[in-house]
């Protein structure tokens, strides 16, 4: 990127809320279904029906409100956007125009190490919209899913406050993962649960923002990162061959890396908005706000803080380990109810744990794991019942069955050997069967000292305690 | 006297004390209707099958010695822009001309619930726009009194139903005087209920927020027993009121004493036919010699109620109307190269021209750069003239004024002519611009015998108060007239 110039970049991202029913009908809100068999007369628009609010979207879209640490409007109004499309049934969306849910908030993002402050300008509530498919067996026709139409969104928008795409990628990590701490959304990214439109300028440095273009088609957090790319240099191109930015509606063709004109500005919808007669003004009273405030849980950003500060944690484990709401609960229950190391806690979670998972695909709710097996797993290692070694193979055993640890570690017989006597006769046996080893360090050779020990465990079969042994070795050695 | 020229309090009573059946009125009402509905055509739909069926089930029921309602076996018609399961709801519209709801209105199912027989679908403006039924996509309705004239509208069928024998009752519907002005140009009573008391989940949508179901009858009485059992919350529609409901038709006692009437002079203005103004002036007067007190008041914005009106109701309709585009259900055009193609040859060629011209003043209205000076001018006003109803209803209990300007029209005498047509609304849209009740009920004749209405108006959910003074009236003049047919 030319240096002189700085990118500006603002994002709405729409996120489908996990409600049990649609927003605006009792049809239930499910993905991957047979088309158009969660439809009923309201969400199919059929002459005379009418909306009636689904109270569980506000109280998802005021979670969301307080985690953005936005201002809650206790009285707000839907809104009617008119536009004609085969996938919108009504001919209008039912959405919020003049007066969000939320507004005036503000995210604290992570880019390389260091804390921004992200504005949220507002984060309203709104129904989806239909699905068309392109069938080719249909020729010349498209046929609509209606399943999607009704399915609760918030639409999160931020102020113009990124810089690059590294920080439009930490603001939606960000985001994805607050929504997965409030539990609003189940943020399949392959399901389209979060989507995105990208507002992207370019100006030199010191000048005033220049004028801004809108991607649409931003399906998945990398994609964007394309985009803004894509789109940050051509800006640059365009102004540095002297020709001006239009303000226009763009979309991202991510297969070929592109951006296309959509529409310019003299072409944009005139939506039309106007309140929604059909629906009564939204009004939350105090308690309830305050209510859902209590059940806002310690969110990613306060998380790694206290990783770092309280628990000592690298901040690059810190923040994996926060940013996944599965791993951070787990994580939680081991050190603050096992009391386990948490040292330890996040070797095994950032280890064997999520390489196993990444092996397999699961989840940790899939697999037989529990805080409380890994918490006394980890107390057998740290009390030296068993070796780190051992623990990897019971660790095998336990992530897919559900056995009592204590009695693995009988069966299997990983009791790790401790006893100084056994040791020492297990020492002599090997130091009386590697001369050449024992003589190849008392000549200065000290590496051989691994092997010894080495022999030793092996002749243990693991069991010998690996530090006791290393020291009686060195203990014999030196007489 | 036909069982079809009685009241539905009337036929109640005969119905309980199984002097008839259900069967015999319910035959005698469709037999009615052949005779008649040639001349009159009110009806889209006769469901005379059905009906009989359902009338031979209240009657078993009524055998079987089960205990009824009241209306249980009494024959209704319903306007056809209400949805009923399985039958045509079709707006008398083209658009719509093949649709059969798989549900039934709210209303429909109170009325199955009372088992009351559904007679068949009552003709209409199209998507309830117009004041005279000569929007409608089939035919045009001819007004009983005189079949060379309109019955009003949009809910003409109804009316016309009603006042021609043809229904004991029959449900409109009513946005800025579709109940009232048409059973003021036949003769008949209609209510228009206090917004959100009548649920209208199933009410082809035309101005969400003015839109109300309600009953027309022969009798006040009638009406009010309607409206007893179509009231009351719905979870299905989110603008209905959360409140009780008493029923009215019991508290009907015909004292009028003490009641406080007003006069709005703005109402009995130069608009208004003198024949009209005498005879609403004549009931006023019954109706203060039987010892109600009568004072004039002052309403001054309801000049401006017909052009906010007609700005309100135009923008909630071409955003209602948005869902006829031809891709789900309903007309859609026969050629067409692509998409948008579709949808304008769809809404073109579906729509007839006073729809299409409501939908581009909405329209209009609604774009950027006029919102401000159409529709939050309109939302304005109609907040001040709601306070200024509210303002005179603490100074008395029911306001009285003309419901239509003038009695019926010749049919074709106003149709190329839409500000003449509007006009016909100047006495009833500042009730719905305001969420009020009111009723009209005849109160005589004009010089060429045509029938007057007399409009009740009350305040929020005082359906009890309009009624009740309707009734007084009714019971002063006893009765009214049926046409000649």
């Amino acid at each position: 990127m030319n240096d002189e110039y700085e990118v500006v970049i603002g994002l709405e991202t729409h996120a489908e809320l996990s409600t049990e029913s649609k927003i605006y009908c009792s049809c239930k809100n499910k993905f991957g279904i047979e088309v158009n068999t969660e439809v009923c007369p309201i969400c199919m628009a059929l002459p005379g029906t009418l909306p009636t609010l689904n109270e569980r979207v506000v109280d998802y879209a005021i979670k969301m409100g307080h985690a953005l640490n936005c201002k809650i409007n206790r009285v707000c109004k839907q809104d009617r956007k008119n536009y004609f499309y085969p996938d919108l049934p009504k001919a209008y969306q039912i959405s919020q125009s003049d007066i969000p849910l939320c507004e005036n908030g503000y995210v604290d993002i992570l880019v390389n190490g260091e804390s921004k402050r992200i504005g949220i300008t507002r984060i309203h509530i709104e129904e989806d919209a239909g699905k068309l498919l392109h069938a080719t067996s249909f020729e010349g026709s498209s046929l609509v899913d209606l399943n999607r139409c009704g399915v609760p969104l918030i639409e999160i928008v931020s102020e113009p406050d990124m810089r690059s795409s590294a920080e439009a990628k930490a603001y939606l990590e960000t985001l994805k993962s607050i929504l997965s701490y409030l539990d609003i959304c189940d943020c399949k990214m392959q399901e389209g649960s979060i989507r995105c439109d990208v507002n992207v300028s370019v100006h030199k440095k010191g000048t005033p923002f220049g004028t801004r273009t809108e991607m649409k088609n931003v399906n998945s957090f990398s994609a964007a990162v394309r985009g803004i790319e894509y789109e940050q240099k051509r800006q640059i191109a365009a102004l540095e061959a002297g020709e001006t930015v239009v303000q226009e509606t763009r979309r991202w063709d991510d297969a070929q890396g592109v951006s296309v004109s959509m529409r310019t500005k003299e072409d944009a919808h005139d939506y039309r908005y106007f309140p929604e007669p059909d629906l009564l003004t939204i009004s939350v009273d105090e308690k309830r706000v305050e209510e859902l405030k209590a059940q806002i849980p310690e969110l990613p950003t306060q998380k790694i803080l206290r990783y770092v500060q309280k628990l000592g944690l690298p901040q690059q484990d810190a923040t994996i380990i926060a940013e996944n709401v599965d791993l951070a609960n787990f994580f939680d229950e081991c050190t603050q109810k096992g009391g386990a190391s948490p040292k330890l806690a996040a070797n095994w979670l950032l280890g064997d744990i999520s390489k196993y998972l990444n092996e397999t695909g699961k989840t940790l709710g899939e697999t037989k794991l529990t805080p409380e097996k890994m918490t006394e797993l980890i107390g057998y290692i740290e009390k030296n019942t068993i070796s780190t070694a051992s623990g990897k193979k019971i660790f095998e055993i336990i992530v897919v069955e559900d056995k009592p640890i204590k009695q693995l570690i009988d069966d299997m017989g990983l009791a790790q050997v401790s006893d100084t006597l056994e040791l020492e006769a297990l020492a002599d046996k090997v130091l009386a069967e590697n001369e050449p080893s024992v003589t190849s360090y008392k000549n200065g050779k000290t590496n051989a000292l691994g092997y010894l020990v080495g022999q030793c465990m092996k002749a243990s079969k693991g069991k010998a305690n690996p530090g006791m042994m290393k020291e009686i070795i060195l203990k014999k050695l030196g007489e | 006297m036909e069982f079809y020229e009685m009241t539905a309090v009337q036929l109640s009573r005969k119905l309980e004390s199984k002097e008839i059946s259900s069967c015999e009125l319910t035959q005698a009402v469709i037999d009615r209707i052949k005779s008649v509905d040639d001349k009159v055509k009110a009806y889209l739909t006769v469901n005379a099958e059905e009906a009989l069926e359902q009338a031979k089930a209240v009657d078993n029921k009524r055998i079987s010695g089960e205990k009824l309602p009241k209306l249980a076996g009494i024959p209704i018609g319903i306007k056809d822009n209400i949805s009923t399961k399985g039958i045509k709801t079709t707006c008398a519209s083209k658009m719509l001309e093949d649709y059969v709801p798989p549900f039934d209105a709210t209303v429909i199912e109170k009325i199955k619930a009372n088992d009351m027989v559904l007679l068949g679908k009552l003709n209409m403006d199209e998507f309830a726009m117009g004041s005279s039924t000569e929007n409608s996509y089939f035919n045009v309705t001819h007004n009983p009194f005189d079949l060379d004239k309109v019955p009003g509208g949009s809910s003409g069928g109804s009316a016309a139903a009603v006042s021609a024998r043809e229904a004991i009752v029959a449900l409109g519907s009513d946005t800025g005087g579709s109940i009232r002005q048409p059973s003021a140009n036949c003769g008949v009573v209609g209510l228009k209920p206090t917004y959100g008391s009548v649920s209208r989940y199933g009410l082809v949508a035309f101005a969400s927020s003015l839109d109300q179901i309600g009953p027309i009858g022969k009798s006040v009485k009638d009406v009010a027993m309607v409206q007893d059992i179509i009231c009351g919350r719905d979870k299905m529609d989110a603008t209905s009121a959360i409140r009780e409901y008493t029923g009215i038709a019991d508290s009907l006692t015909g004292d009028v004493s003490g009641v406080k009437i007003g006069i709005p002079k703005e109402y009995f203005g130069e608009a208004i036919d003198d024949d009209v103004k005498t005879a609403v002036m004549n009931a006023v007067h019954e109706l203060e010699k039987a010892g109600a007190k009568v004072c004039e008041i002052s309403l001054p914005s309801a000049k401006y109620a017909l052009p906010a009106y007609y700005i309100i109701s135009s923008a909630e309709a071409s955003s209602n109307l948005a869902r006829f585009d031809g891709v789900r259900y309903g007309y859609r055009a026969k050629d067409y190269t692509d998409l948008v193609d579709m949808y304008e040859k769809t809404r073109s060629e579906g729509f007839g021209s006073e729809v299409k011209r409501r939908i581009m003043l909405g329209t209009f209205v609604l774009s950027s750069g006029y919102y401000d000076a159409y529709y939050k001018q309109a939302k304005l006003m109609q907040r001040k003239i709601a306070g200024e109803y509210k303002a005179a209803f603490n100074e008395v209990d029911v306001i009285a004024t003309p419901t239509a300007p003038f009695t019926a029209c010749k049919i074709g005498q106003n149709i190329d002519d839409p500000l003449k047509m509007y006009a016909c609304d100047i006495c009833t849209v500042t009730v719905n611009i305001a969420g009020l009740p009111a009723v009209s009920l005849p109160c005589g004749m004009d010089r060429s015998n045509m029938p007057v209405g007399l409009q009740l108006i009350g305040d929020s959910f005082c359906e009890d108060k309009i009624l009740g003074a309707a009734y007084a009236y009714e019971k002063l003049v006893g009765g009214f007239a049926a046409p000649a047919l």
